[in-house]
């Protein structure tokens, strides 16, 4: 509307001030993007480095000015590093933590969330507000009491630390998540299963979880990528060397062999790749799960 | 049909019915209240009790009161760790909300490719500690890392990034900063959320570029800033892989995060005690710290005159 008066009282003046926004706009874009692709370059050099070195051979590791692309290629780096440690055992042992710890977390955080998003009884919202609280609780605090409860329960060396407590509720942060999705269900469907006769258990597996696969797919996300990552409980409650995650097998391969950077670049590069793939298959419930988390939380 | 289904409803939330959503309702959420006891009430207890004790793990623990606390004062690994953990969130915390936003400001007003930048700036935040911590060690390396070989190619001289007390926090903070992806990802689904009537208001109303950002996106954006500041000051305290793997808390005790010192006294010296009572310290702090940012921020709304 104000284009049109604009236009109708000085059609020259109209054109010359759209030209003048126009000419802003392009700066402002041209603006953008430059600094966006300088930013996204800073962001993927160390990746770059790390790939690079990696495929160095030992000699032009040393080197100034150092080789971007390796020449020649070499590899043999990757099946050497992974061997001079058992890295298949890491990887075994990472994954049996990774799939433990998925059962427990979404088994019973989602029925948590279902019991606090879509049933009545006293009491509810109170238990619900204190679950939550933990989530600001430092998890300094509860990691020696802790230890020394797995060690008296025998549990030290084994993976039991590491996955039993995710099947207690799956944590604050997983149960707040799904139940604000299961708000999001609409309830007539729990009324549908109810005149059917369904029991309430059979509403949230049959019902209510199949209509909740982008959450849950987020919260399986997380949790692989929390027990993937962890090092603090790997490092505290495993202590032979076949037990170790890959973290843990990372960190004790970098204390051998503190100069071969070809190889501890390779290891590396080894560890982090099951993350990226994982990234690109599920981009949408990456997004969706911190948006969520930072705007509702 | 709706009407029906409602007064079956409260039919259910009736007597005998309410009580059985109840038993169903308390079994259902019986392995998280079970597990908070568990894992969270009992052992904040225990770890009051612990405080307050001396144990080895092999001797039977002996109780001594506050001398464990006292001990703080005296100990000057004790000062050197939290002058290091306020020193790193006083430097990474601000800065790393700048960047973010000012990451998710371009990404939002970015007319091609936003989905491809976005993907960069986030894929360092979900990079495995140990894996992050070992690159970087590399990329900082004094003879052979990239960041020297770059400072030598426009004729500075190099840096001894992690041998020099000076520079192994600001290498510690640019690594972080490297990793603030996700922070980023949560400003641009708050920026994406304003209203875009309220910026064609103000641009009516004569504002600029500037006085938008300050008037429309920061308003409107404070409960996420907010968010992303306790978030991440609770972060902050609790560093503890960077410290380990990489520098090994030095030089010089440079980069001793309070974490790591707790850790050192609890798993390597087992002064089980004193390492309970310096987490009971974190967790006061960052309590105390949380409430003081929280009460601030609620005044600010609320002189702002109006709710967010």
């Amino acid at each position: 509307m104000a284009t049109v008066d604009v236009v109708a009282t000085s059609r020259a003046r109209g054109m010359e001030k759209t030209r003048g926004i126009r000419q802003t706009r392009l700066i402002k874009n041209i603006v953008v993007t430059v600094l966006l692709v300088a930013g996204g370059l800073l962001m993927a050099t160390p990746f770059l480095w790390l790939v690079s070195s990696s495929l160095k051979a030992p000699a032009k590791i040393w080197l100034y000015p150092p080789q971007l692309i390796p020449n020649p290629v070499r590899w043999q780096n990757y099946p050497e590093a992974l061997t001079v440690m058992p890295f298949h055992l890491f990887f075994a042992n990472t994954l049996t933590i990774v799939v433990f710890d998925e059962i427990g977390i979404l088994f019973t955080a989602s029925l948590a969330a279902y019991s606090f998003a879509r049933l009545r009884f006293r009491g509810r919202d109170v238990v619900f507000f204190m679950l939550l609280s933990t989530m600001m609780l430092p998890w300094a605090v509860t990691m020696i009491p802790r230890y020394i409860m797995f060690r008296q329960l025998g549990w030290i060396n084994t993976f039991l630390p590491l996955i039993v407590p995710n099947y207690f509720g799956g944590g604050a942060f997983n149960i707040f998540l799904l139940r604000q999705f299961f708000r999001t269900i609409p309830y007539e469907i729990s009324d549908a299963g109810r005149i059917d006769g369904c029991s309430e258990f059979a509403i949230y597996w049959r019902l209510v979880l199949p209509l909740a696969r982008p959450a849950l797919a987020t919260v399986a996300i997380f949790t692989f990528l929390n027990a993937w990552n962890d090092f603090m409980g790997p490092l505290i409650y495993l202590t032979s060397p076949n037990k170790r995650t890959l973290s843990l097998g990372l960190a004790a391969f970098r204390d051998l062999y503190t100069t071969q950077w070809h190889y501890l670049m390779a290891a590396s590069t080894v560890v982090i790749v099951p993350v990226i793939i994982l990234f690109f298959a599920a981009q949408r419930y990456f997004v969706q799960g911190i948006a969520f988390t930072g705007l509702k939380g | 049909m709706a009407l029906a289904l409602e007064s079956l409803r409260s039919h259910r939330r009736g007597l005998s019915l309410g009580q059985q959503e109840a038993v169903i309702g308390w079994l259902f959420i019986a392995p998280a209240v079970i597990g908070f006891f568990l894992w969270t009430a009992g052992p904040m207890i225990a770890s009051i009790w612990l405080a307050m004790s001396k144990w080895d793990l092999l001797t039977p623990p002996k109780f001594v009161g506050l001398k464990n606390f006292q001990r703080m004062l005296s100990d000057d690994l004790f000062w050197q760790s939290l002058r290091v953990t306020v020193y790193y969130c006083v430097t990474y915390v601000p800065l790393a909300m700048v960047v973010a936003f000012a990451i998710a400001l371009l990404l939002n007003s970015a007319r091609r490719g936003s989905a491809l930048f976005r993907t960069l700036f986030y894929l360092p935040s979900i990079v495995p500690a140990v894996a992050n911590a070992v690159m970087w060690q590399w990329i900082f390396n004094s003879e052979f890392g990239l960041l020297n070989a770059a400072l030598r190619a426009i004729g500075l001289p190099k840096i001894l990034w992690l041998q020099d007390p000076r520079f192994t926090m600001p290498a510690v903070v640019t690594m972080a900063i490297w990793g603030t992806g996700n922070l980023m990802v949560i400003y641009l689904a708050g920026l994406q959320g304003v209203p875009e009537q309220l910026y064609e208001a103000a641009e009516i109303d004569g504002a600029g570029t500037w006085a938008r950002f300050w008037n429309v996106t920061i308003p409107m954006m404070s409960p996420v800033i907010f968010f992303n500041f306790v978030t991440l000051i609770i972060g902050a305290f609790q560093v503890f892989t960077v410290g380990y793997v990489m520098t090994a808390g030095g030089p010089a005790n440079a980069t001793l995060f309070y974490v790591l010192y707790l850790f050192r006294n609890a798993f390597q010296y087992f002064e089980i005690g004193y390492a309970s009572a310096l987490a009971w310290v974190l967790f006061v702090l960052i309590l105390g710290l949380s409430l003081l940012i929280f009460r601030t921020y609620t005044r600010a709304v609320y002189e702002e005159g109006g709710g967010v």
